[in-house]
């Protein structure tokens, strides 16, 4: 989405509020509704969504008009300071900026214009990364992919994700990149740096023809965005390799369906193609995993999971919520290393991937 | 070794004078320590001359000067503009214990046994030596005349060191000066605080006043009229006691029961006084004085239990409502005033009557955290000791200040908040709780009527608080739509880059005007 684009949506939103003045009216805005009851599961799309119901902003209500003023000082800021420019803000920023707008203005705390600026993204139905708001840049991509996008600076340039010696950072630059070259036939994300480390030294992008992605837990959106179009654009297939325990599976599931607080824009940021590898529950015991026990808070996760609707219609992950509660076990990735530095790329991702009906296996 | 016989005991039985029973126990008159004996010594004198100045119809103006001698020693002069006193009364009223006129009597004063001002004589002479000078001129025609005396102790007589005529132009009143032992505090506890308070309850009374730090103050006159004189009267019917009535029955110059309740008692009419006499099985022809125990009994009961009016009100000078408020707001610059008066009630035969009165916020403001100020007064009398045993304490206590606006932790005890809370009552006979005059039994009657008038005072402190609010939020509202509402339009013409031209005024004057958004929707208030 060009900043040009943009630019329009939110003008659109000045519009409104223009029109209404001239008709001698109350000036007020709809925006649709972030509230849990307005978060809906999408069965054709595989993610959560927003419903359709909508809320009412009004200059005209005590409680709404200080908001009102602040949201349209925040889109004008976007449109004004950022659209057509390198700049990029963070949100931490943004609350900053708010003080040279006046003690009227000015944000009391983060979270009221992190708050505003998720209704701005759901007026626009476009991620904060569109309105130049970053988030957080934390995952990193390793492969033979090439990307170009324009630096800092405002030069066009194109990167090699192998270029980079501990892979390329995905920032708000990265992840909307456009994709000229990838040669790879597959994405494998991966949960853990310490994985992530070990997958790049033992050559597994270049033995499994794969791009590495290395999430760090819970992927952001900007990791999540990219894993997005990566899928789309190429049309390759992704697998999510976690930690055997809920809190990875769901690290997967957020991949695959998006998170109910990014309803409003998870059409932009879920892979519904995705698959979660493992290391699964059955793996625990077929591969004799060093193990611990599922603490009271994992076995409530699991709980959770078996009665969300992103799992109740997938019968193998059901099966591996119920695995983990029968065996009350969980292992981390690293617990493969037992077997050695290569047994991962050599024995067991192999025979996943081979599972799964990977390209090439 | 035997024991005494019954005859040597009676040797070392004798009368105890009692001026010399005070003096060994001082405590119960209020001179307990040097701080509360200095308040008292004063308190005593205003008593005295505030009593004297209304019965004599004249508006009280007060001269009062407390020098610090050093050592712990304080002269105090006290002067009013009162009647005077002849000559030959003025050693016995300030020479001689439970000398006075107001102890058999059923009218409100002041004073009420005839202690006070020669106590505070007797209370100089034991700490400093020191006689009283009283120097008195009844009206410009008379000489002027000054006493030194001292009290003889042993025979409660007073003791004339020195007499003199005076002819120096001394103004028509009284004036004592005494020298005693104290020590001079500041803040609640205090002559100060005491005159203060004496002021806002006579607000028709001129008080000047220099204390031993040299600090003047003038509580000038808020009313330039004299409440109506309190009349004497005779007991009412209910609550007398049986050994009262006993009393009454047998000193009586009525030959007949009927119309020995008929005039011995306020308010008993042929009517009722037949009801109660054939409610007690009593012959209304019988002589009082022939009355046996167990109808002197029945006859009590029966008094108890027909209606009768409630006494007369004119025996009673209760502070009014107007005299509160004028009162209050002459010594608070508060932001509300308000005051209740109650209507005459009756404890044990003695008819009583409440009022009271709050000051909130302006500048009590600053005591917003603190609880509020309790002004006590019995008879128009500042009451500073002892208030946690006092039935004024107790019925603020037990009253639900939270319904009221005022804050109030446990829901129990004193409230806090920016108040002065006045409490007046006033009564033939105040039931005090010591001699000392502090504190006001708790009679179930007095606690109830203290409590229904503050509650009356505490409804129009609500009113005035939801008002206040009411405003406060009106004025919040239309602060918030001025603040925002142009921004609304500013940052859309900023964000549309269109519509320069336009004004949000008359949306905005409408807004404010009308209400037409509902405004109770989801999301917190933002400021």
């Amino acid at each position: 989405m060009s900043d040009e684009e943009i630019s329009n949506e939110l003008t659109e939103i000045g519009e409104i509020i223009i029109q209404k003045v001239r008709e001698n009216e109350v000036p007020s805005v709809q925006i649709p509704s972030r509230t849990t009851s307005n978060i809906v599961y999408d069965e054709n799309l595989e993610c959560y969504v927003l419903g359709g119901k909508r809320t009412e902003r009004s200059a005209g209500n005590i409680r709404h008009v200080k908001r009102l003023a602040q949201m349209l000082k925040v889109a004008s800021f976007c449109k004004n300071e950022l659209m057509g420019t390198e700049r990029h803000v963070t949100k931490r920023e943004l609350y900053y900026i708010s003080e040279s707008w006046g003690d009227k203005l000015k944000f009391k705390t983060q979270d009221r214009s992190d708050d505003l600026v998720e209704d701005i993204e759901a007026m626009i139905g476009k991620p904060r990364e569109d309105l130049k708001i970053n988030p957080k840049a934390k995952g990193s991509i390793y492969g033979d992919m090439t990307l170009k996008f324009k630096n800092p600076k405002g030069e066009t340039m194109a990167v090699n994700c192998l270029d980079s010696a501990d892979g390329q950072s995905i920032g708000p630059r990265t992840c909307e990149a456009d994709i000229i070259e990838c040669n790879a036939d597959k994405v494998l994300a991966i949960e853990t740096d310490g994985m992530y480390n070990r997958l790049m030294e033992e050559n597994a992008h270049e033995k499994f023809n794969a791009i590495l992605v290395n999430l760090g837990g819970q992927a952001t959106r900007a990791t999540r965005r990219i894993i997005k179009r990566i899928n789309e654009i190429k049309d390759i297939p992704t697998y999510i390799f976690t930690d055997s325990d809920p809190w990875g599976l769901h690290i997967a599931m957020v991949i695959i369906a998006g998170s109910a607080k990014s309803a409003h824009i998870n059409e932009r940021l879920a892979t519904p193609d995705a698959q979660w590898l493992g290391v699964t529950a059955s793996d625990i015991a077929d591969y004799k995993l060093r193990s611990d026990e599922l603490r009271e808070v994992d076995l409530k996760r699991v709980d959770e999971l078996k009665n969300d609707p992103r799992y109740t219609k997938n019968d193998r992950l059901v099966q591996e919520l119920e695995k983990w509660e029968e065996l009350g076990r969980k292992s981390e990735q690293q617990a493969l290393m037992r077997y050695g530095f290569e047994y991962v790329v050599d024995e067991y991702l192999p025979a996943k991937l081979k599972e799964l009906g990977a390209p090439g296996f | 070794m035997p024991g005494k016989t019954a005859e040597e005991m009676a040797l070392d039985q004798k009368e105890i004078s009692v001026a010399e029973f005070f003096e060994k126990n001082r405590h119960l008159l209020g001179f307990d320590n040097p701080a509360k004996a200095l308040i008292t010594v004063v308190k005593e004198g205003v008593d005295n001359a505030l009593d004297a100045c209304e019965e004599a119809g004249k508006l009280p103006h007060l001269k009062i000067n407390i020098d610090d001698l050093g050592e712990n020693k304080y002269e105090i002069t006290l002067k009013d503009n009162g009647p005077g006193i002849v000559k030959e009364q003025m050693p016995s009223i300030f020479g001689k214990l439970l000398y006075g006129s107001k102890f058999h009597s059923r009218r409100q004063s002041r004073g009420q046994q005839g202690i006070g001002i020669s106590a505070s004589v007797l209370y100089a002479q034991l700490t400093t030596g020191r006689p009283a000078i009283i120097t008195s001129r009844t009206d410009e025609n008379s000489i002027t005349k000054r006493f030194k005396l001292k009290i003889d102790t042993i025979n409660n007589e007073p003791e004339i060191l020195h007499e003199e005529e005076l002819d120096d132009g001394f103004e028509p009143g009284t004036e004592i000066k005494i020298v005693v032992e104290g020590k001079y505090l500041q803040r609640y506890h205090s002559v100060d605080e005491y005159l203060k308070q004496t002021a806002i309850a006579n607000p028709y009374a001129h008080i000047e006043y220099s204390n031993p730090e040299g600090e003047n103050f003038d509580f000038r006159r808020a009313i330039h009229e004299l409440p109506p004189e309190p009349q004497e009267i005779k007991p009412h019917p209910y609550g007398v006691e049986l050994g009262v009535l006993s009393r009454m029955l047998k000193g009586t110059e009525s030959n007949k029961v009927l119309s020995f309740l008929q005039n011995e008692f306020t308010r008993i009419g042929r009517t009722s006084g037949e009801e109660i006499c054939r409610l007690a099985e009593v012959d209304p022809d019988k002589k009082p004085k022939n009355l046996k125990h167990n109808e002197q009994e029945r006859l009590l009961n029966a008094m108890q239990k027909v209606k009768i009016q409630r006494p007369p009100t004119n025996c009673l000078s209760p502070i009014s409502e107007e005299l509160i408020k004028n009162g209050l707001a002459k010594e608070i610059d508060a932001e509300f005033i308000t005051a209740t008066s109650r209507d005459p009630e009756v404890y044990r035969g003695n008819p009583f009557q409440v009022s009271c009165g709050i000051a909130y916020g302006g500048e009590l403001e600053e005591r917003e955290t603190e609880k509020v100020t309790i002004m006590r007064y019995a008879n128009k009398v500042p009451l500073l000791y002892q208030s946690s045993s006092c039935a004024i304490t107790k019925a603020l206590e037990k009253t639900d200040w939270k319904r009221y606006g005022l804050n109030q932790p446990g829901s129990n005890g004193i409230p806090k908040g920016p108040a002065v809370i006045f409490v007046h009552l006033c009564s033939t006979w105040v039931p005090f709780t010591s001699e000392s005059k502090e504190s006001i039994a708790r009679y179930p009657k007095i606690v109830k009527e203290v409590k229904l008038a503050l509650q009356e005072s505490a409804r129009d402190l609500r009113r005035h608080l939801s008002r206040k609010r009411k405003g406060k939020k009106e004025k919040r509202r239309k602060k918030i739509f001025s603040n925002y509402m142009p921004l609304v339009l500013e940052n859309a013409v900023e964000l549309a880059g269109d519509g320069q031209e336009l004004t949000i005024e008359p949306i905005m004057k409408r807004v404010i005007d009308e209400k037409l958004v509902e405004e109770v929707e989801e999301g917190d208030e933002d400021e």
